[in-house]
């Protein structure tokens, strides 16, 4: 298992392996939308913590499908189905990986970015706590709806339309715990949600997406 | 332990393409499956390695104990041949050992998969066979794209397998100059006559 965890960071790593992708694509939100919207500082510090937050959700979006598509064209997805792990932990283990090269990054530059986006001074903290909480959930979630398009040609469309509204409840919560913390407000609800949102997922998904890779495979 | 399929049916893509298959394939032997194209022995190694559910009948003896080897040898291009091979070391829980030396890939150890020939990527995908420490084996066309010295060197290493009590269950047309049972799968091949009947009865004799 811990095998799997290094081959899958090593494949990550190497070239083509698209571990600064998701990051190019949050610096990038993060540099043009100020530009778009304009200078006005208090402007920018209200939109803040929902552009950071949808940001990472769309960056961590764009590296979902590698985390089964490619295990499927070689045929090591077959071969791991056939070898004497349980797939649930497969699953588990490369969900991981993905949050250790997306979700990890994202929530270290995050508060960078939040320079760029003139965020509250209290709301750094909290951007770095709610995306640490909520990121793993994008990861596993984003694994589910890998597994369940997994064998489809072209299936990232699909995979995007599927896994968007399960993002819902994680962005919500999480852009809403930044605002908060940069308004000074109480923030425990929905702190408290977001870490539900991940440990459920974290506990559920794993098996349920191992079961729609054994269904793909037939 | 004895591999037994008994009454197999098997399906792809929804249509029953072999019924009623039984052999037994005991430790220490070698089962080849014959049979022309598209008659389900790829299939029918998928159902034994346990990646689809069978139609009808009963696969005993599989279980945790047999090793797939399927068309694609699931390499990974940017790692090295020791890394690719060592991976599913770790997987199975056993030792590379002396598995590359025997596969003749010792010389490219550290080349990426990427750079390898395609012979050369298949004696890798092959030399993943060592490394489960499984005794059953089921090999679907192990010899595309190895040259006759690789084909020799293969049958070598699987003569070795089968005189340490393995077995191997092989979907090939090459002969891999083993002792081995030949199973020919054309008599099982599926019946149509559902289909027609269904015909029979939507329209009657008088439609022809």
């Amino acid at each position: 298992m811990i095998a799997l965890l290094i081959r899958d960071l090593r494949l990550a790593m190497r070239a083509g392996g698209g571990f600064g992708l998701g990051l190019a694509f949050f610096l990038l939100v993060a540099v043009l939308v100020p530009l778009g919207v304009g200078p006005q500082s208090d402007t920018l510090a209200k939109i803040a913590p929902g552009i950071l937050w949808v940001g990472a959700l769309l960056a961590c979006l764009l590296s979902l499908d590698r985390i089964f598509a490619l295990d499927f064209e070689d045929g090591s997805l077959e071969l791991l189905v056939t070898a004497p792990v349980p797939l649930e932990g497969v699953v588990a283990i490369k969900a991981m990986a993905h949050w250790l090269v997306t979700g990890l990054p994202l929530t270290l530059l995050a508060p960078v970015l939040g320079v760029l986006l003139n965020l509250a001074g209290p709301g750094y903290l909290w951007l770095v706590i709610s995306l640490a909480l909520g990121t793993p959930a994008l990861s596993v979630i984003g694994a589910f709806g890998a597994a369940l398009t997994v064998g489809l040609k072209r299936g990232g469309l699909l995979m995007s339309l599927l896994v968007l509204p399960l993002y819902v409840p994680t962005l919500i919560f999480g852009a809403e715990v930044v605002k908060r913390g940069a308004e000074g407000l109480a923030l425990a609800t929905p702190l408290a949600l977001l870490a539900g949102i991940t440990a459920g997922a974290a506990a559920l998904l794993p098996f349920a997406a191992a079961f729609a890779i054994r269904i793909n495979l037939r | 332990m004895d591999l037994r399929v008994a009454n197999l049916a098997v399906a792809r893509g929804g249509v029953t393409v072999l019924q009623g298959v039984n052999f037994t394939l005991p430790s220490g032997r070698a089962l080849v499956l014959r049979g022309p194209n598209g008659i389900g022995k790829t299939t029918l190694l998928r159902v034994i390695a346990g990646l689809q559910p069978a139609i009808a009948g009963t696969v005993t003896g599989a279980g945790e104990g047999v090793a797939y080897a399927a068309h694609a040898d699931g390499l990974k291009t940017t790692l090295t041949v020791a890394e690719n091979l060592t991976f599913w070391a770790a997987i199975y829980g056993e030792q590379v050992g002396d598995t590359l030396a025997r596969m003749n890939l010792a010389e490219l150890c550290d080349r990426a998969a990427a750079n390898l020939s395609a012979g050369q990527k298949r004696r890798l995908g092959l030399a993943r066979l060592l490394v489960t420490g499984r005794k059953i084996w089921l090999l679907d066309e192990p010899t595309v794209s190895l040259d006759t010295t690789s084909v020799a060197l293969f049958g070598d290493v699987l003569r070795e397998h089968l005189a340490t009590g393995g077995s191997a269950l092989i979907a090939t047309h090459i002969d891999l100059g083993l002792e081995a049972e030949v199973l020919d799968l054309s008599p099982f091949r599926a019946k149509l006559s559902v289909k027609n009947g269904a015909f029979d009865a939507a329209f009657g004799d008088g439609f022809a």
